[in-house]
């Protein structure tokens, strides 16, 4: 709900959580998967890098609504 | 029983739009498509008209509304009627705006326009019956308007959209179901087998169009949100573990991570062991900063927003949205980092 409301105030906001059915559900535009429920951004410095960029190249990208990326 | 309806200043046959600009007015009876309706009322009678030009109530729209709804008072109906406007947007916005200041001022009220005419939004607590988008749709229209508006006015409580044939309003209401949520889960189920797909939690989800992307991240100012209960150490502000009362703020200026010790999650959904381990994993603010150093990004924003995202009714969510997004607005933040657990 978060995602949504402040999108709607015309701020691009993505979405990193581990349900992106329920991101989708509620009506979150940008949404990255994280690999889990108690650490969306993964667990080593790596791994949160590239899911970092991977969010950070979503606010950059015009999307469709309820869009899901997965990280590589 | 009474019933009052309005019309614009064409099917009050006042005029077409060398009329437009003319004020409220009352008329007495049954008038152009009102005599119409007339046939498709049951017990219901219409006492009198109500007409406004639709620029005049698109220019004045305060002053329009407090006249007609002073007349309508003095009427006393049991229901109020507008339309039909089909796809006409100034006619369809004043039948709805009257007819949602009607029934929020208890008086039933139903108006009648196409399904995209943008006066079905501004319907509020009013009833919307669907029409075609022009006024050859009219004889489709009014027994299905008076049907309603007959209902309306004996009373008796309606049943859901489809049923009773309005648009939907967004409003849910208990009621007791005959079988149990397993047999109609299943009768769902064999529905969607025999290709018949239908839910009973439909309707109108809100949505909101994605804005357009940041053209630059790297002149951009970031803000990091989350709703992971992620707090400083020992949870100064007693954020709740589950069914969060508010959201706060934690200062990040200076802070190159969200360091085990100083950081914590509160959050009561998960298992915060991880978390706490490292609450990066949380807040990514240590590879944030980073990018920031590096360029990738233009500036952190100086607060991280949270909350806990755990059982919180989606009323109480969106209000902690619209607070957060008001805050960031008028920081000037242009791009969110936001995590959920």
């Amino acid at each position: 709900m978060l995602a949504k409301e402040i999108e709607r105030a015309g701020i691009p906001a993505v979405y990193v959580t581990s349900l992106p059915t329920v991101a989708t559900m509620i009506g979150a535009n940008r949404i990255v998967r994280g690999p889990a429920i108690t650490h969306p951004f993964g667990l080593d410095e790596e791994e949160r890098r590239r899911i970092v960029e991977r969010a950070l190249d979503m606010l950059e990208t015009d999307v469709e609504p309820n869009t899901v990326w997965e990280v590589e | 029983m009474k019933a009052v309806h309005y019309l614009n200043q064409f099917f009050a046959g006042m005029g077409g739009e060398d009329q437009a600009e003319a004020p409220p007015t009352r008329l007495e009876g049954a008038v152009g498509p009102g005599r119409g309706l007339a046939a498709d009322l049951d017990a219901v009678e219409i006492v009198a008209t109500l007409a406004c030009g639709d620029d005049y109530f698109a220019e004045h729209e305060d002053e329009a509304l407090s006249a007609l709804l002073t007349m309508l008072a003095e009427l006393a109906p049991d229901v109020l009627v507008a339309g039909p406007a089909f796809g006409s947007g100034r006619y369809g916005y004043a039948c709805a705006r009257l007819a949602a200041e009607a029934a929020a001022r208890g008086i039933p009220s139903v108006a009648a326009m196409h399904e995209e005419n943008p006066g079905v939004e501004a319907a509020g607590a009013a009833y919307v019956v669907p029409t075609a988008v022009n006024v050859a749709g009219m004889r489709d229209a009014l027994p299905r308007l008076g049907a309603l508006a007959s209902a309306l006015a004996s009373g008796r409580e309606l049943g859901s959209a489809e049923e009773e044939g309005y648009l939907v309003r967004g409003f849910r209401r208990n009621y007791l179901a005959e079988k149990t949520g397993a047999e109609r889960a299943v009768e769902l189920l064999l529905a969607k087998l025999g290709g018949d797909v239908r839910t009973e939690v439909g309707g109108d989800l809100d949505r909101v169009e994605p804005p357009p992307p940041v053209p630059d991240l790297s002149e951009a100012l970031v803000a990091l949100v989350t709703e992971s209960g992620c707090v400083p150490q020992g949870n100064p502000d007693h954020l709740q573990s589950v069914r969060a009362q508010g959201w706060f703020r934690y200062d990040l200026e200076g802070a190159d991570t969200l360091a085990s010790g100083r950081y914590e999650s509160v959050h009561g959904g998960f298992d915060v062991t991880l978390a706490n381990e490292d609450p990066n994993r949380l807040v990514p603010l240590d590879t944030v900063r980073g990018l920031e150093r590096s360029g990738r990004v233009g500036r952190v924003h100086e607060s991280l927003y949270t909350t806990t995202g755990n059982g919180t009714p989606v009323v109480v969510a969106t209000r902690f949205g619209q607070e957060i997004a008001g805050q960031l607005r008028d920081a000037g933040v242009q791009a969110v980092l936001l995590s959920g657990t």
